[in-house]
Order: C-alpha cells, then sequence, then structure tokens
C-alpha cells in the first residue's frame, strides 16, 4: 500500500505518446479506429515512444462532466459509422432507429408575425387556396442531396456514450471527462502537447489531435497562431436548439419518423422533428448567422415552432424531457483550417468538416476521425514521427481521396445566396444541389452582418416603441428579445409547466447546468469601453442560456447558466469576447 | 498510528437525469439504465472525502474504494472520481441499480474487503454512507461491520476528530433531530457517513494517472459480486415532483413567499 501525500499533488508534466481534446463524434470515430488497431496488432503490439515497454499510450480529454452530454439530434445518413460498425446494433443504444419515413415540409405562418417576402406571402396564399391542412405543406419529393430515408436517428449523447463505453474497455485510451484542456503547448511552431485548465498540468505527446468543437479553445488557439489556408475564413454558424419531448399517448407517429421544415418562425430557420423509439421525439431548430435580426431568441423562436400547427397536432399534451443547444461551424469546407502541422491534427466540426447542403455533420466528424486513425498507425507501423509532412500524406490525403472532400466541394457554395437574401438563398442551395456544384450563385463581396435593432425593424416596430423597450429592459435587467417579439406581433407564450416553459425552467427541467462554484468564469468581457459603447449587445439576445445579462455597461455573465454554446463569441461584431475553457455546461445524456 | 481506510460506495443514475422506472426481466430497474450516465453515490462521497482528509492529516494512511457496479461503468465513473485523491480500488462487477438485496450487498462487500492481502483489522476503519442514493435502506454498513466482527459502529456521522490520544471522536445524528458525540479509543471501527462537512475535492488530473495505472489492471480482474436475492417488489416509482410555473411581475417579496405558503400548505 502506498502512503498517501500530505499535500497537494506537485504539478509536473505528464508524458503521452497522443493526447485528444474533446470526446465528440469525431474523437470517438479516432478512438474506436485506433484502439482496434492497436489490438489487432495480435503478438507484436505496437510500443509507446513516450513509455517504451508499454502498449501506446492515449488520452482524452474532454471538457464535460460525462462523454454523454453532447447536444444535437441527429438524422444521419451514416455511411462512415456504418463503415466502422457495419452492423451497427441500433438495439443497444438508446434512442437510435432507423429512418423509417422521411418529409421536407414548407410550414406557412399561422400568426402573422413571421418577416416573409412578398413571393413567400404569395406561396403561402396559393396554398391555403389549395386547401394544405395544419399550415403545413408536404413537399412531394425529398432532393437527393436531403435525404437521409437510408440511415438513422440517434442521441448524440447516447451514441457517444456506447462508443465511449467500448473505447474505455479496450483498455488501449483513457478518456478524462470533467477535464478542460486550456491551450494547446506550441513549442517552436510545433505542437508539443497541451495545457490542461485548472492546475496548468502540460500534457506532452508526440500528437495531440483536436477534435473540440466549433468554440474549442484549443482549435480557436492554433488557428490564431498558424493562421488559416489562404481564402479562408470562418463566418457561417448557426444556433441549434432543440427539445427531446415526451409525446402525448395520442400521438401516432411511428418511431423512425423525420420532418425537415423551412419557412417558420422566421424564413431563414429550419427546423426538425425526429421520433425515436419510446414516444419521444428531438425537435428543434437553426437560427443561421445570416438571420439579420440582432435580437436572435432562439428559445422563443423554438417556442413558437413547436406551436406551429402541423408539428402541435403531435405535440400538443407532451413533456419536455430535455433542452440542449450548441452553435454550430457551418462554413464547411470554406472554414477548414489547416488540417494538420508538426504534432497535431484536426478533426470533426472544427476542421471544417460540416455539410451545410446535406444538413449533416456527425458522420462527416466521424470519417475524419477514422481517417485520422488510419494514417496514425500507418506512422507508427512505420516507425515514423507525426511531422506535418507524415499527416499530410496519410491524413490529409486521405480524406481528399474521400466523399467527404467531394461532397464538401459541391456544398462550398451551396449558401451563397442567403447572403443576398432568404428566397436567392433556397434558390442557390437548390441549384448547387442538384447540379452537384457546377452551378450556384456567387457569394456577394461583403458577408451579410446583423442589422442595428432599428433598421431591422422598421416598419414593425417604431424607434420610439424601441427607446422604451431598452428602458424597461435595462431597468429590469432582462434582454430585450421577448419584449421585442412581442412588439413585433409574436403573440405571448401560454405556458402549459410541461411543455412550454419559461426559459430558465427549461434549463432546470432538461438542461440541468452544472459548473463548479470554484472556477472562474469562462466567459470574460475584454475591454469595457468597447462594450459600453456597443449598440445592440448581441450577445446578451443570443446567449442560449440567459446567462448574459444587462450590466452596469458591459453585461453580466452567470457561469452556473451558460450552456457553453459559445453563441456569445461567434455574435461579437467588435470580436471584444473571450470563451476560456471551462468544466461545467449542460448536464443532459438525452440530447 | 496510520489507518487503513476502507470506503464502501458504489455508482448511482445521475439524479440530475431523467429518470423512469420500468420492469425488466430481471425485476425492476431505470429506462436505459445502462446507459444513463452514473455517479459515485453522493453519501459515499462524503465518506470518500472525510477519509481524504483524514488520510491527509494522518501520514502512512491509506484509503481503498470497495465498489460493486457494472464494470463499465465503474470504469467511467472512476475517471472523474479518480481525479480527486488518490486510493486504490477494489472492484466488483455487479448491478448497480439500487433493487438489490442489502443482505447479499453486504456479505460481497464483506467478503471483498477480507480478501484485502495486508489488511490490518486493528487499523481499520470502515466508511461508507449512512445511505445510498439508490436506496435508502440504512442496513448495509452495519451488516458489513458485522460479518466483519467489527462491534464499534457509528451510524449518519456528521463529524469525526481525532483526539491527542488517537481515540475518534464521532458526533452522530440520533432521533429527534439531535446529535450524540460518543469516544471511540482506536480502530476498528465503523462510520457511516451522513453529510460530513468537506466538499468534493477539485480534480487533479497527476493524482487521477497516477490512480489509474492500479485502477485499469484491477478492474480488467474484477470479480463478479455473486448477488442473490429473493425480494419482490409490488411497484416501483420516482418520488413524485410537482412543478407548477408561474409567471409574475411587480409582486412584492411578502407577497411571493405567502403565496409560496398557502400553495405548500394545500
Amino acid at each position: 500500500m502506498n502512503p498517501l501525500p500530505s499535500d497537494e499533488p506537485e504539478v509536473k508534466p505528464l508524458d503521452a505518446d497522443i493526447v485528444c481534446v474533446g470526446y465528440g463524434p469525431a474523437t470517438a470515430g479516432f478512438l474506436t479506429t485506433l484502439t482496434r488497431g492497436l489490438q489487432e496488432e495480435s503478438g507484436q503490439a505496437l510500443e509507446s515512444r513516450a513509455m517504451p515497454g508499454l502498449p501506446p499510450q492515449v488520452l482524452c480529454y474532454e471538457r464535460a462532466d460525462d462523454i454523454a452530454f453532447g447536444v444535437s439530434g441527429v438524422v444521419t445518413r451514416g455511411r462512415a459509422i456504418r463503415a466502422t460498425f457495419p452492423e451497427l446494433p441500433l438495439e443497444e443504444i438508446p434512442m437510435a432507429t432507423r429512418v423509417s419515413d422521411e418529409k421536407l415540409v414548407y410550414l406557412l405562418d399561422p400568426v402573422g408575425a413571421s418577416r416573409r417576402p412578398a413571393l413567400m406571402q404569395l406561396a403561402d396564399k396559393v396554398l391555403q387556396a389549395f386547401g394544405v391542412k395544419q399550415s403545413g405543406w408536404e413537399l412531394p419529393y425529398c432532393p437527393d442531396f436531403l435525404h437521409k430515408r437510408d440511415g438513422f436517428i440517434l442521441s448524440l449523447g447516447q451514441f457517444n456514450q456506447w462508443t465511449g463505453q467500448q473505447v474505455m474497455m479496450s483498455g488501449l485510451a483513457q478518456i478524462w471527462p470533467s477535464t478542460p484542456v486550456s491551450e494547446a503547448l506550441i513549442e517552436n511552431d510545433k505542437v508539443a502537447g497541451v495545457v490542461l485548465a485548472g492546475d496548468g498540468t502540460e500534457v506532452r505527446a508526440e500528437l495531440t489531435v483536436v477534435g473540440d468543437g466549433p468554440v474549442g479553445p484549443v482549435g480557436r488557439r492554433l488557428d490564431e497562431v498558424m493562421g488559416m489556408p489562404a481564402g479562408h475564413a470562418r463566418d457561417e454558424w448557426a444556433v441549434g436548439m432543440k427539445m427531446v419531448v415526451e409525446l402525448p399517448e395520442s400521438c401516432t407517429l411511428p418511431e423512425g419518423t423525420v420532418f425537415h421544415t423551412i419557412g417558420y418562425p422566421e424564413p431563414e430557420i429550419f427546423g426538425f422533428f425526429y421520433v425515436h423509439p419510446g414516444r419521444v421525439a428531438s425537435v428543434g431548430i437553426f437560427v443561421p448567422s445570416w438571420l439579420e435580426t440582432p435580437a436572435r431568441t432562439a428559445y422563443r423562436y423554438l417556442q413558437h415552432f413547436v406551436q406551429h400547427p402541423y408539428l402541435w397536432q403531435h405535440l400538443e399534451g407532451g413533456r419536455m424531457r430535455s433542452w440542449g443547444a450548441k452553435s454550430l461551424l457551418e462554413s464547411g469546407r470554406r472554414g477548414e483550417p489547416h488540417l494538420c502541422g508538426d504534432g497535431y491534427a484536426r478533426i470533426g466540426e472544427g476542421s471544417g468538416s460540416t455539410n451545410v447542403l446535406t444538413g449533416s455533420g456527425v458522420d462527416e466528424a466521424w470519417l475524419t476521425g477514422t481517417q485520422l486513425a488510419e494514417a496514425v498507425l500507418e506512422i507508427y507501423r512505420a516507425g515514423l514521427p507525426f511531422s506535418q509532412e507524415n499527416l499530410k500524406t496519410r491524413y490529409e490525403a486521405r480524406r481528399r481521396r474521400s466523399w467527404l472532400e467531394e461532397e464538401s466541394i459541391i456544398a462550398e457554395r451551396a449558401r451563397n445566396g442567403f447572403q443576398r437574401g432568404v428566397l436567392t438563398g433556397f434558390i442557390g442551395m437548390g441549384l448547387a444541389g442538384l447540379t452537384k456544384g457546377r452551378v450556384y450563385v456567387p457569394r456577394p463581396v461583403e458577408d451579410k452582418k446583423a442589422a442595428r435593432l432599428e433598421d431591422f425593424y422598421v416598419g414593425r416596430v417604431s424607434h420610439s416603441q424601441i427607446e422604451k423597450i431598452r428602458e424597461r429592459c435595462a431597468r429590469d435587467g432582462k434582454p430585450l428579445h421577448d419584449a421585442l417579439m412581442d412588439a413585433a406581433g409574436w403573440p405571448p407564450i401560454q405556458f402549459d409547466g410541461q411543455l412550454l416553459v419559461s426559459h430558465q425552467d427549461a434549463l432546470l427541467m432538461g438542461g440541468k447546468v452544472q459548473a463548479p462554484s470554484d472556477t472562474p468564469d469562462h466567459v470574460v468581457f475584454l475591454e469595457p469601453d468597447v462594450c459600453i459603447a456597443c449598440h445592440d449587445k448581441i450577445c446578451i439576445e443570443i446567449c442560449s442560456g440567459e446567462a448574459i445579462h444587462p450590466g452596469s455597461g458591459v453585461p453580466a455573465f452567470d457561469h452556473e447558466k451558460c450552456v457553453h454554446c459559445g453563441a456569445c463569441l461567434w455574435n461579437c461584431p467588435l470580436e471584444n469576447i473571450e470563451f476560456c475553457a471551462a468544466p461545467g455546461g449542460l448536464h443532459s445524456a438525452e440530447n | 498510528m496510520p489507518y487503513q481506510i476502507i470506503v464502501c460506495g458504489g455508482l448511482a443514475p445521475d439524479p440530475l437525469q431523467t429518470l423512469e422506472p420500468v420492469t425488466t426481466p430481471a425485476g425492476p430497474g431505470l429506462k436505459n439504465e445502462l446507459m444513463l450516465p452514473a455517479v459515485f453515490d453522493p453519501w459515499a462521497g462524503h465518506a470518500l472525502y472525510e477519509a481524504a482528509n483524514l488520510a491527509k492529516n494522518v501520514p502512512g494512511s491509506v484509503i481503498k474504494v470497495v465498489s460493486i457496479a457494472p464494470k463499465a461503468k465503474l470504469q467511467q465513473v472512476m475517471m472523474t472520481v479518480a481525479q480527486k485523491l488518490p486510493f486504490e480500488l477494489v472492484p466488483l462487477d455487479g448491478p448497480g441499480g439500487g433493487f438489490t438485496d442489502s443482505a447479499s450487498v453486504a456479505t460481497a462487500l464483506a467478503d471483498a474487503i477480507a480478501a484485502i492481502p495486508g489488511l490490518d483489522k486493528s487499523q481499520m476503519l470502515l466508511f461508507g454512507g449512512w445511505e445510498s442514493a439508490t436506496r435508502g435502506a440504512g442496513v448495509v454498513m452495519q451488516m458489513v461491520g458485522e460479518k466483519l466482527g467489527i462491534t464499534e459502529q457509528f451510524l449518519a456521522v456528521d463529524e469525526l476528530k481525532v483526539d491527542e490520544s488517537g481515540a475518534l471522536i464521532i458526533k452522530e445524528r440520533v432521533e429527534g433531530g439531535r446529535h450524540q458525540v460518543s469516544k471511540c479509543a482506536a480502530p476498528p471501527a465503523v462510520l457511516a457517513w451522513a453529510t460530513g462537512n468537506l466538499p468534493e475535492p477539485s480534480n487533479h488530473p497527476q493524482t487521477g494517472m497516477a490512480n489509474m495505472r492500479a485502477m485499469m489492471p484491477a478492474l480488467q480482474k474484477a470479480k463478479a459480486a455473486a448477488l442473490t436475492s429473493t425480494l419482490s417488489y409490488a411497484s416501483v416509482a420516482l418520488p413524485a415532483v410537482t412543478r407548477q410555473t408561474k409567471i409574475v411581475k411587480d409582486v412584492p417579496a411578502a407577497q411571493i413567499a405567502q403565496e409560496l405558503a398557502d400553495w405548500i400548505k394545500q
């Protein structure tokens, strides 16, 4: 028996061979493939270079309290996942099922407050004249580039947990939850490992695998230091917000039903409704960066979305089981960073793998992880270093040869049109999708930015009304978004205490944010004067957890409400927010 | 005198998740039980943090955690718990949902403790939660103590001090909302903790890495806990939770308090 130390452990560097940052689908794909490869080396196991005599030492650090706490309602064709698991045992994964019925639905505006262009208003009238029921028109077909009918529905939290258990049981990788990584350890332009938040432990490794998503501090820091490839930029994002709902007994939708929706609550907002096994559904929306409003209240929009008659017929009487939000990097290949360098490789959403045309990201992320694992095994077997050249010729080259690259190129220009307006956007998306990227709408020189409140609400809410709302909300310490939506004609939400509840109750009932009380704020407003001079303070209005509130000039941040979606970071037009590594965040395994 | 502190602690489904009792072929259980995130039992957590504090103040002391839980789950939870303080794990692979017979659990724990090599009972303190988060029977620690022949037993412990002579001064909860302070000359003793006073320690990755070097092989060799039960359950339900949301504006605090009081009285 070893005696216990009498003081706090000394902080000294840890040595490993491979250190991964973040456990999402990309890292799950990486570790699943890597540990399988290591197991298959029967009789001649690969040897650790950091600890000779042992198998390679593979560590993965995850910020959240558990590897199950991801946020996404996933419907996926699952090509890459099925390549890894040809007989994917869906029955072993809670909330997983095959897609049985898939519909693309155009939602009309039942309340008259949606900002629809004239052509859409006309379309609404025509459809109503033809007797479209429940204010939703099921399109006669779902374009090939959008369909997922041969795929399956997952809860990302449950899927992560399932993969994580198998990886851990192999004994060949360690996944450490509740352990955020603050930055990459960069020495002489080479990544030599990572620094853990908290006690500042350096974990030195020959290869750092960066899979920390769209707002991860390691990925962002690498982009700052290494720069982005010429012509690449990250400027398209969305807030994804969802509820997991226990459907009422009256609901007869079979499991595997999928609705993709367009048109409501705002024409730019896409929605989804997936039915899991056990009469449970995922219902949510994506609020994109090219929605001009500076009061982008995703939660209120989500509540109007679930009450749309087309969906409400299935949801009325249901109960919220959990709730979640995350931001999505939607720049796709255009926002791809340097995929590898000396000592590091990027995988998953943060590597620009999300396909905005097909509305798919999990399967693509998984593929990037498996491609990197195959490359790593090759490099290991050949006894080579994890240099940029070796990673480029084995990992990056694999990616360039795969369907991921081919489809990313098609998707790259698919959303140019939305920078010009919603109808142009839909036309551009359709053209790019149907012609496999050969025909597309050119992107304007200047990207679309959020308008000033006064300009956005011209004709609907007067300047004096906005000023009164500002004063009242400042006095009450509230964001503007609910009051602005009321003023713009959106009906009040009649809370039922089950499915329609206040934003803060949604956090309590379904998100259950966990935040250690002894950690510093991870959202930091850099220059107070910049915040004080800021006119619209979009950070307050976009905040998914209402963790950012009006303060005395500089917004106030409450880390016990933050869901770590990162929307404040990418919505600040003045780049005056730092989003640091921190433990905690959303605490639900059903998302 | 250094202590050999044995902490009994199982896992509990994360209480912040949506828990739903269902009937399974093996009896009552929770829906998706194996896929629900788990946590170290919060009651046993108090015992563990108190054990760490005691061991830190008495050089040479060691902590061993004996835990019955599904092996895969135990491994996952230990990735977090192992970062908080140094200890060795004695894992037993068994059900962790709480629908088990207390006597059977106590027998498995006592057998595992008795089999720990080099265990010196004269230095042994047996810690655990007074109850468990999965089922608050409050009897397991007593039975483990009895099976190991430890007659000094303290239940619902809130505080432990060691005086100059090395005697243990133990504060227990007793009936009527009172405390009882006892003096125990020396180990061995059973201390089943109610709350303790210590917060959850912060994570130390170094500690975690050091712990896991021994835990991983131990987990791979974990023996199955042979739990037998003759219990049958007439019905199983979670405690009823009522949530009523009401939006009020410009209402004085006193009026809100009165409304709450009236609501609670209903």
